[in-house]
């Protein structure tokens, strides 16, 4: 690994390591503690009431990577949840039942409030009921409606608005004893917006050749900050310029990305990827494509918390319209027709010669549609797409070798093709 | 007086219409009016009717149809009830629809939507975006404008414009449909014997294509039919059933749980046609009938999976439910994979636990056509609630 690279991980490391710790001495320093997820996250306005927010969906990955997922799952399903659900509530629930431990190996705080942001995926509503009946605490709904017509409408836009505006600030209000302070919120926004333009860069370097990111594997974690508890922070705008020199430095040395395994010093596939990864063998999936020279030039699950490579931005100016916009935006809100669309721009923008589905079983919000999808956009764009099933942090179905063979013979197949082509 | 049994057949003639042969006929009558199709749980049909269109409730293909091509759209993961519906999508049995409606429950009836939108481009499909906050100025007035603009797209298509003299006139056929209802459920509750779960189910269900004056005749018929039926009374442990929303059990389903001991005096299947609580109320003052509409739902929309629980508890509308039809237990029967009911199941489970009340549960598919494992199941759980009272 270049030293560039390790510069901008370790402050993403020390920053998650900060708030944990911070979040472990919540109780006995007074501070607030919010549960909301990722996709349409209103880190903004949280921060501006200095309340500290917890993300189950990144625990509950957390806990995937560190291998911990299975067991808390077999818990959940031990005590009648079923097997057929999405496996982050029942990692997150297992978890709970575990006494709350966080990826740092600190407990987390209880919540002091939920905060339900409702977008993009159904469970989110059923998670946060079942939260509610462990911690018996407040929950705030924000209703985020659903981009079918592929458009935001004033309507959509103006209801956001106004539950914020009636439900979400009021709740927070009345949880910190501190009133609404817009000028606060304009500076968060502002400094979200640097951050914003330092990681669209990061991601449209993948169009150079080699390209000089993973815009899926390591793509995850250049969207930690971002997706997390950091936007709006002076942390995640230094974060991502020294990301961004960084990733510029390697395309000035013509380097490719960082793997596993050290750099990529060839590549031979482009690829772009639709669907979460699989996160209890992150690494091995990972390897599958690196040793194999393929290289992620562009994904969707990095574009769960935001679409801001087609132009959003947060912006101070109209800070509840630009929040809503944002929750409105994200990845899994946007119709079938419309994440079609972003496909097949990502496959002929970053000139991939692929593109795979990876189809995790937890996840209808991402997966009911994706066998469409595969026929669509094969006919769209001429390339060929592979299919794969996994799941997000359920062990029992990452078959290892079933998928292995699955990239590898997808992988010849297009190599085969492209140099049919080359000849 | 046509007879009881003679109903149950044009019941049952009308639930095994796939290829929507009553649709068809209903637009040769009425020249240029739109059929719209539309996916469980909830639209508001008076809308619908008022704009002159013939709303047909779809429930997917049941255990009627073979699933080859719908297969290829969906992984094994998910439920299949969009895989049959895409089935008979593909095959053209959906024809006679000129739009279909995908109302918000969950998110593969939302993508489902999409794609509709990708494979009949041509067809009008609209997603109903139901509120999650049910507060009139927020989320009643989102929804409101969401009827809107339906109407709007609708009247685009053909059909009548939004017009508040046809809007009450639809609501009120609803709501005398809502009422007759309500007449044959208490007839389930109180004479079980006079009017099986399976029957009142069929009766139902025959008005998937109908307009609401015209099944409120129908269910007058059964509710008088019913009545004077000669039956006897069985020694059945009263029951809810919940969970069937969406994917409908198939009807053999039913039967076997009536067959292995219990009468189902409450369910929670078809849920659309008994989705708003009561009568939808007249505007009042300043406000219109899509006003009301949305308001109904706001205060009256049942308590089922779907629905943002607010500040209300987990599952006191059911333990309300089981209390009121004077259940002994419940029978949680969830199709597989149906994201909505399984996250709910826990939640209730605990509610049920809590108050003493005897439950079981059991996951079907639409298709499924094995009934031996549940009618043991569900025979064990009667003879349990029998002996042991509300013990779960
Ligand atoms: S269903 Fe998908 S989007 Fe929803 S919580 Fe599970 S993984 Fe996340
Ligand atoms: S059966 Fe359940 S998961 Fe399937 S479409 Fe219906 S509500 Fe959704």
């Amino acid at each position: 690994m270049s030293q560039e690279r390790d510069n901008s991980q370790k402050r993403q490391k020390t920053m998650i390591a900060d708030h944990f710790a911070k979040l472990s001495r919540a109780k006995e320093e007074g501070k607030k503690v919010v549960y909301t997820f990722v996709p349409g996250n209103l880190t903004e306005l949280l921060s501006a009431f200095d309340v500290l927010p917890v993300l189950p969906e990144i625990n509950a990955l957390q806990s995937g990577m560190r291998g911990r997922s299975g067991r808390y799952i077999a818990e959940a399903e031990k005590a009648g949840h079923s097997e057929d659900v999405c496996t982050y509530v029942k990692c997150d629930l297992g978890m709970l039942k575990g006494g709350n431990v966080g990826p740092t190996g600190e407990t987390l705080p209880p919540p002091d409030l939920l905060l339900l942001s409702y977008t993009g995926c159904f469970t989110f509503m059923k998670w946060f009921e079942l939260l509610r009946e462990e911690y018996n605490c407040p929950v705030v709904m924000l209703q985020v409606p659903y981009q079918a017509e592929g458009e935001i409408t004033p309507e959509m836009r103006g209801y956001v608005v106004d539950q914020l505006r009636n439900e979400v600030i009021p709740a927070l209000e009345r949880l910190t004893g501190t009133t609404y302070d817009e000028d606060k919120l304009r500076e968060k926004m502002k400094l979200s917006s640097r951050a914003e333009d330092d990681l669209v860069a990061v991601w449209e370097s993948a169009r150079h050749r080699p390209s000089p990111v993973d815009g899926y594997f390591g793509g995850v974690y250049y969207t930690g900050p971002m997706f997390s508890s950091f936007r709006g922070s002076q942390d995640a705008v230094d974060y991502y310029r020294e990301l961004r020199e960084e990733v510029e430095a390697r395309i000035s040395r013509g380097e490719g990305p960082t793997t596993p395994d050290g750099p990529m010093t060839q590549e031979k596939f482009r690829l772009v990827v639709e669907g979460p990864p699989n996160w209890t063998n992150f690494f091995d999936f990972w390897r599958m494509f690196s040793r194999e020279g393929a290289v992620v030039v562009a994904s969707t699950y990095t574009r769960v918390g935001g679409l801001y490579d087609r132009g959003f931005r947060h912006t101070p100016e109209n800070p509840l319209e630009s929040l809503a916009d944002y929750c409105l935006g994200c990845y899994t809100n946007l119709n079938l027709p419309r994440r079609l669309d972003l496909l097949e721009h990502y496959v002929k923008t970053y000139s991939a010669d692929g593109f795979l589905i990876n189809s995790v079983k937890s996840c209808n919000s991402f997966s009911v549609g994706q066998l469409l999808l595969l026929r669509e956009l094969e006919k769209r764009t001429g390339v060929p797409g592979g299919f794969i099933e996994s799941d997000l942090v359920d062990p029992r179905y990452f078959g290892k070798a079933n998928i292995e063979n699955r990239v590898q013979s997808y992988l010849q197949m297009l190599d085969a093709r492209m140099q049919r082509r080359a000849s | 007086m046509t007879s009881f049994d003679t109903l149950m057949q044009q019941a049952r003639a009308c639930v095994d219409d796939r290829r929507l042969e009553r649709v068809r006929a209903w637009k040769q009558e009425n020249p240029g009016a739109l059929a719209i199709g539309h996916m469980p749980i909830y639209t508001p049909r008076p809308l619908l009717e008022a704009l002159g269109c013939l709303p047909v409730a779809v429930f997917g293909g049941g255990d009627q149809v073979d699933v080859i091509r719908g297969d290829a759209y969906f992984q094994s993961y998910i439920c299949h009830i969009p895989r049959s519906t895409i089935e008979l999508a593909l095959g053209g049995e959906l024809e006679p629809l000129d739009g279909m409606v995908f109302p918000a429950i969950c998110d593969v009836i939302r993508n489902l939507g999409g794609m509709w939108k990708l494979l009949f481009p041509e067809k009008w499909s609209a997603y109903l975006d139901l509120p999650q906050n049910f507060d009139r100025r927020l989320g009643g007035a989102f929804y409101a404008g969401e009827l809107r603009r339906f109407a709007r797209e609708l009247e685009a298509r053909g059909a009548r414009p939004l017009d508040e003299v046809r809007l009450r006139a639809a609501i009120a056929d609803e709501n005398a449909r809502r009422a007759t209802i309500d007449e044959l459920d208490v007839l389930r509750r109180d004479e079980p014997h006079r009017l099986r779960a399976s029957e009142a189910y069929l009766a139902v269900r025959a008005g998937s294509a109908m307009t609401a004056a015209e099944h409120t005749a129908f269910l007058r018929e059964v509710l008088v039919a019913a009545r004077e039926r000669q039956t006897r009374k069985l020694d059945n442990v009263r029951v809810v059933v919940v969970g069937s929303f969406c994917e409908q059990p198939p009807l053999d389903l039913i039967i076997t749980l009536e067959r292995a001991g219990c009468d189902i005096v409450a369910d929670d299947m078809q849920l659309g046609m008994r989705m708003i609580e009561g009568a939808i109320d007249a505007p009042s003052a300043g406000r219109d009938s899509v006003d009301a509409l949305a308001d109904a739902y706001l205060d009256r929309g049942a308590a089922t999976a779907s629905r943002y629980i607010g500040e209300l508890v987990k599952g006191r509308a059911l333990i309300d439910r089981v209390r009121a039809v004077r259940a002994e237990g419940v029978v949680f029967a969830a199709a597989s994979f149906c994201d909505p009911a399984l996250l709910d199941q826990p939640m209730l489970e605990a509610a049920l636990q809590r108050e003493g009340i005897a439950f079981t549960t059991l996951k079907y598919a639409e298709n499924t056509g094995q009934f031996q494992t549940i009618r043991e199941q569900a025979g064990a759980f009667s003879d349990s609630v029998k002996l042991w009272g509300g013990a779960a």
